[in-house]
């Protein structure tokens, strides 16, 4: 039991320590090494709570998609960091203030919840399968692929349509780079694609 | 000490707070405000997965794999915005994008 408190006390600290620095750090390719960082022990939480399955999820979905996909942006714009950084310290105040309220407020509300709503009896988390008949992917695929099979598909088509939205947003034509384009091919008969010619004798054809 | 519910709720609060706190102070810097919206919804997944597996139901880590899936989409088209927006532009301070009116 000690272990498990030092590992989620380890955990937690290094979750909202490098949650702190991406929104406090200078450099946002250094806020996007964080940000992996926080995912990582977001990750290390999630298998200590006894869900295998979501910690590799994350893993494989946020540190190895959307954050790479941060990096990318971060270093393919060309700007000037420094400016955008105008106002930190004015609002700097005014949001820890909120920020204090609003962290106070809902750790109240979750201890609350905890100690006295529904959870408040349950003993022990399904971790590390010791109880547990099967295990967490099976759990979660068993239901996943029944019951929500609907749902399953709409998240597929969101990814499907977020996917069509960014190559359309960001796709350009250069002018001057020459392109194939498949409708002319198509549409292209012997008709249009033949032409006679009688050229006369010492003459060239002028295409 | 044993560690419960209430322990991971709390660490899911406070990154939650981190992130509005995020979205606050960098008002100009779109990336940094994006970061936040992500470190908020990792919030929200770590609370359902605790609820979760708290309640011994898994609906909850079903309902954070459909989470993932939207901030995976959110992120994608929100840079892709973004890539857009700073090769009109030349520049990314959205504090004064007003340039789509009219």
């Amino acid at each position: 039991m000690a272990l498990q408190a030092i590992a989620f006390y380890l955990m937690a600290t290094v979750t909202l320590v490098s949650g702190f620095c991406v929104v406090s750090a200078r450099n946002p390719v250094h806020s996007v090494l964080w940000l992996i960082l926080a995912f990582f022990s977001a990750a290390g939480l999630f298998v200590l709570l006894g869900a295998e399955f979501l910690a590799m999820l994350l893993v494989v979905v946020y540190v190895g998609a959307v954050a790479v996909l941060f990096l990318f942006v971060v270093m393919m714009l060309d700007v000037d960091f420094a400016a955008l950084r105008q106002g930190f310290a004015r609002y700097m105040p005014i949001g820890l203030l909120i920020s204090a309220f609003l962290a106070a407020e809902m750790v109240l509300v979750a201890t609350t919840v905890a100690t006295k709503g529904a959870a408040k009896d349950a003993v022990i988390p399904l971790a590390s399968g010791a109880g547990a008949d099967v295990s967490n992917a099976e759990a979660i695929g068993r239901v996943l692929y029944t019951d929500y099979i609907y749902f399953f598909q709409a998240s597929g088509l969101v990814l499907l349509v977020a996917m069509i939205g960014a190559i359309v947003l960001t796709l350009r034509h250069k002018p001057g780079v020459k392109r194939q384009i498949i409708m002319d091919q198509v549409l292209r008969t012997p008709k249009t694609g033949m032409k006679l010619a009688n050229p006369k004798p010492g003459e060239g054809i002028d295409a | 000490m044993t560690i419960g519910l209430a322990h991971y709720l709390s660490v899911a609060a406070i990154l939650f707070t981190i992130g509005v706190f995020g979205i606050f102070v960098n008002r100009k810097n779109i990336i940094v405000i994006l970061m936040s919206v992500e470190l908020m919804l990792l919030a929200v997944n770590i609370n359902l997965v605790s609820f979760s597996v708290y309640l011994g139901n898994v609906t909850g880590q079903i309902f954070a794999m459909f989470v993932l899936t939207v901030a995976a989409a959110e992120a994608a088209v929100g840079l892709a915005i973004l890539v857009t927006f700073f090769r009109n532009r030349g520049d990314i301070a959205v504090d004064d994008a007003s340039m789509m009116k009219g």
